[in-house]
C-alpha cells in the first residue's frame, strides 16, 4: 500500500520525445515503475528507448492500460494536454511543466475536479513511493522504504529533507511534492487525509514556504482530523517581509502568510516544527514508534 | 508579473467599455498647462504622479488645478519627485467629478478556495486593508459560468446601489470580469469606483498582469518593473536574481532550497547578499553565466548549494570550473561549495580534479562560507 501510486500505475509520459520527458521516463524506468507509453502528437509509431509512442493519449489508453499520466508539454499547450488526459479517462496527472498561466490552471482543476481526476501540481516534482512506483522528477538516489510520509510545496528543497531522512537511517512511504504555483491541484489539505488512510505511513513530515496561506489551511486540518505526528519545515524565515500582490491579496490573506504565523497554526495544531532542514531527521527519530524504522 | 501604471490600467479599461473620467498623459509642465488650455482635460481637474506604489494623495503626489497656470505649477511640483523608490516622470491629468460615494470593487484569486473572487466594499476611497471584514462583500465567482446575475445583483446591494445605479454597476462588472480573464490579469482593482449621478466612473486602476501569460500578451513585453542593471542581465538569462544587502553570494537551484538556505546562513550569523536561484538546467553554460554574474555583483565570498534533480551535480560542476577560469585574478572570492544529488560523485570528483572540496552537511558548508566571508557579523 502507499498513497495514490502502486506496482499498478501504469504511466504515460505527454511530451515523451522532448528532452526532460525523454531523460525522466528512462529515470520513472529505472525507479521501476511501469512507463508503458508516451504522447507526443505526429510521432505516433516511433519508441523513445523501448516506449511506444502515440498520438493521443485515448489511443495510448487503448492500447497499452495506462491510468496515469505525467505531463511534461510546454506551458502554452499544457492545457489541452491535461484535458486530453482527462478525457481519455485518466484519473492521476503529474504536470511537472513550470510557468503555467493560472488562469489556465482554474479551468484545469475545477474540469479534472468535476470528472473526479486529480492534478498534482504543476511546476513540481510530483509523487513517489519507494514500494510503489514514481510519477515525476524526484532523483531517485533520495528514497528508501520506510514509514514516513512527505508532503511538500518545494522541489529541491523536498529531494534536500528526503534524503536527510535517508542519510538517517529512516525510510519513506510515499512523497509528494506538489508545486508552489498559486493554484495546485492537490494541496496540503487534500494531502492530509490520503496520508491518514494510508497504513503504510506513521509519520508526516510536511515542508512549507513563505506566501500564500496554504500551511496555516494545513494546520486547521491537522489540528480537527490528522491523528498521526507531524514534523514540519517552513522555509524563508530570514526573508525580507515580501511584496504583497496588491491590496486584494493583502485582505484574501489577512493576518497570515509569513513565517511567523505559519509555524504558530502548525504548533498550536500539534505539530513539532524544524528551525532548519537538518533538525528533521532527528525529530522525526524522536517521535517515530519503535519498530517503525523501516 | 507586470504592475500597469494607471494610465495603462485605463487604457486595458477602455478597451473593456469601464467609464473612466476624461483624462490625458502629460509628460512635461509645459504639456499640463496645454492640454488643460485646449480642453482635452476638462478644469478643474486631478494632476496625479503616474507610480506604481500607492497612498498616493496623502504622498503629496496628486493634487488639484483650477485654471491652466495651476495645472502647470502641479506638474511643476510633481515632476521628478522620488516617491517611495520611484521617479516620478508621467503625469495623469483627469476632469474632477462631482461624486457622491466612493466604492470599492476589485477581482483577485483567492489560492485556496482556487477561484477568482469579487470583492466590494461600499468603504471605498480608503485603503482596503484598513476597511474591517464586516464591511468587505466577497463571492467567489466559478470559470466555468463565469460571473453570474444573482452575484452582481448581490454586489450592488453591498454597494447601497439600485435603479440606473445597479444597472452601471452591472455592465462595469462584465467588462471587469472579461478583462481579468481576456488580459490574464492578477487582479483588477478600482478604488475609489465614483457614483456620479446614476452612473459610476473608474477614478483610479490596478491591474497586475501575469507574468506566466507573456506568451499571449507581447503588448506587455515592453514594461519592466524596475530592476536593478545586474537583475536585467540575469532575467534575459533566464536566472532568478536577486539582490540584498549583505556580503555573501548565493547560488542554489530552487526556490524552496534557496530560501532555506539564507535562513541556515542567517542562523550563523552571516548576511546574504545576492542570491541566485539557477532553477532546472541542464546547460553548464547557464552556470558559469550565472557565476560570471555572482562576481559582478562582488561578493565577500560565495555559497554554491545545489541539490541535483533535473540540474544534475555534475554539469553544475563543469559550469563552475569553467567560471573559475574566467573570472581574473583579482575578482575572485572565497568559495564553498556544497553539491548533492543526482550525479553527485562525478560532480565531487570534477571539483577535487579543480582544487575544490565540496562540503556534504548542509550547516557545516554554511559556517564554512560565513567564517569565509569574514565571520559573524
Amino acid at each position: 500500500m502507499s498513497v495514490l501510486v502502486s506496482r499498478d500505475t501504469k504511466v504515460v509520459v505527454q511530451g515523451i520525445t522532448g528532452h526532460q520527458g525523454t531523460v525522466h521516463a528512462r529515470q520513472m524506468k529505472a525507479f521501476g515503475t511501469a512507463v508503458v507509453a508516451g504522447v507526443t502528437p505526429g510521432k505516433a509509431g516511433t519508441t523513445v528507448e523501448e516506449t511506444p509512442v502515440f498520438d493521443s493519449v485515448r489511443e495510448a489508453v487503448e492500447k497499452t492500460g495506462a491510468n496515469a499520466s505525467c505531463i511534461f508539454v510546454p506551458a502554452p499547450f499544457a492545457k489541452d494536454a491535461l484535458l486530453e488526459s482527462v478525457d481519455a479517462g485518466i484519473r492521476l496527472a503529474v504536470i511537472v511543466t513550470e510557468h503555467i498561466p493560472f488562469h489556465d490552471m482554474l479551468v484545469m482543476y475545477h474540469y479534472a475536479r468535476g470528472r473526479g481526476a486529480r492534478i498534482i501540481g504543476p511546476n513540481c516534482p510530483g509523487i513517489a513511493s519507494p514500494t510503489g512506483a514514481k510519477v515525476g522528477i524526484i532523483p531517485n538516489v533520495v528514497f528508501r522504504p520506510g514509514r514516513v510520509g512527505v508532503i511538500s510545496r518545494s522541489g529541491t528543497l523536498t529531494y534536500e529533507i528526503v534524503n536527510g531522512i535517508k542519510e538517517h537511517g529512516l525510510g519513506q512511504s510515499t512523497c509528494i511534492g506538489l508545486g508552489g504555483d498559486p493554484v495546485v491541484g492537490t494541496s496540503f489539505v487534500d494531502a492530509l487525509p490520503l496520508f491518514e488512510k494510508d497504513p503504510d505511513t506513521d509519520l508526516l513530515v510536511l515542508v512549507g514556504e513563505i506566501g500564500g496561506t496554504a500551511e496555516e489551511d494545513a494546520a486547521e486540518y491537522i489540528h480537527h482530523h490528522f491523528s498521526k505526528p507531524v514534523v514540519a519545515y517552513i522555509a524563508g524565515r530570514s526573508a525580507p517581509e515580501g511584496k504583497r500582490m496588491g491590496h486584494a491579496g493583502a485582505i484574501i490573506s489577512r493576518g497570515k502568510g509569513t513565517a511567523k504565523t505559519k509555524v504558530a497554526a502548525l504548533e498550536a495544531a500539534g505539530a513539532k516544527v524544524a528551525r532548519f532542514p537538518y533538525e528533521i531527521p532527528d525529530l522525526v527519530a524522536g517521535i517515530l514508534p519503535a519498530g517503525s524504522r523501516s | 508579473m507586470v504592475k500597469l501604471a494607471e494610465w495603462r490600467g485605463k487604457d486595458v479599461f477602455r478597451k473593456y467599455g469601464v467609464p473612466l473620467p476624461r483624462g490625458r498623459v502629460a509628460r512635461s509642465p509645459q504639456e499640463a498647462e496645454a492640454l488643460t488650455r485646449d480642453g482635452s482635460v476638462p478644469l478643474p481637474c486631478v494632476v496625479k504622479a503616474q507610480v506604481l506604489a500607492g497612498g498616493r494623495g496623502k504622498g503629496g503626489a496628486v493634487k488639484f488645478a483650477n485654471s491652466p497656470a495651476e495645472a502647470r505649477s502641479a506638474a511643476e511640483a510633481i515632476l521628478g519627485l522620488e516617491f517611495k523608490g520611484e521617479r516620478v516622470k508621467e503625469l495623469l491629468l483627469e476632469e474632477k467629478l462631482a461624486l457622491s460615494k466612493e466604492l470599492y470593487v476589485s477581482l483577485t484569486l483567492d489560492r485556496t478556495l482556487r477561484l477568482p473572487v469579487l470583492i466590494v466594499s461600499a468603504r471605498g476611497g480608503v485603503e482596503i486593508e484598513s476597511v474591517e471584514d464586516a464591511a468587505i462583500d466577497r463571492q467567489p465567482v466559478d470559470p466555468f459560468p463565469g460571473l453570474t446575475g444573482y452575484q452582481k445583483r448581490r454586489a450592488a446591494g453591498a454597494l447601497g446601489l439600485s435603479g440606473g445605479a445597479a444597472k452601471s454597476l452591472d455592465r462595469l462588472l462584465e467588462a471587469l470580469w472579461k478583462l481579468f480573464n481576456g488580459e490574464d490579469a492578477e487582479l483588477v482593482e478600482i478604488n475609489p469606483l465614483a457614483l456620479v449621478g446614476d452612473g459610476l466612473v473608474a477614478l483610479d486602476a490596478k491591474v497586475i498582469i501575469e507574468d506566466d501569460a507573456a506568451f499571449r500578451h507581447p503588448e506587455y513585453a515592453e514594461i519592466r518593473d524596475d530592476r536593478t542593471p545586474l537583475e536585467e542581465v540575469a532575467r534575459e538569462k533566464d536566472i532568478a536574481f536577486v539582490q540584498l544587502d549583505g556580503n555573501i553570494g548565493v547560488i542554489a537551484n530552487g526556490a524552496g532550497l534557496t530560501m532555506a538556505t539564507l535562513d541556515v546562513l542567517q542562523e550563523f550569523g552571516g548576511r546574504p547578499g545576492v542570491f541566485l536561484d539557477l532553477g532546472g538546467t541542464d546547460d553548464p553554460k547557464k552556470v558559469t553565466e550565472a557565476f560570471l554574474l555572482m562576481a559582478r555583483a562582488q561578493p565577500q565570498a560565495v555559497f554554491l548549494n545545489i541539490f541535483g534533480g533535473v540540474t544534475r551535480c555534475d554539469t553544475v560542476a563543469r559550469g563552475l570550473v569553467e567560471a573559475m577560469r574566467q573570472v581574473p585574478e583579482a575578482e575572485r572570492f572565497p568559495l564553498v561549495a556544497r553539491i548533492r544529488g543526482n550525479n553527485e560523485a562525478e560532480g565531487v570528483e570534477i571539483l577535487r580534479a579543480a582544487g575544490i572540496t565540496s562540503i556534504p552537511s548542509l550547516k557545516e558548508s554554511a559556517q564554512a562560507v560565513v567564517a569565509a566571508a569574514g565571520g559573524r557579523r
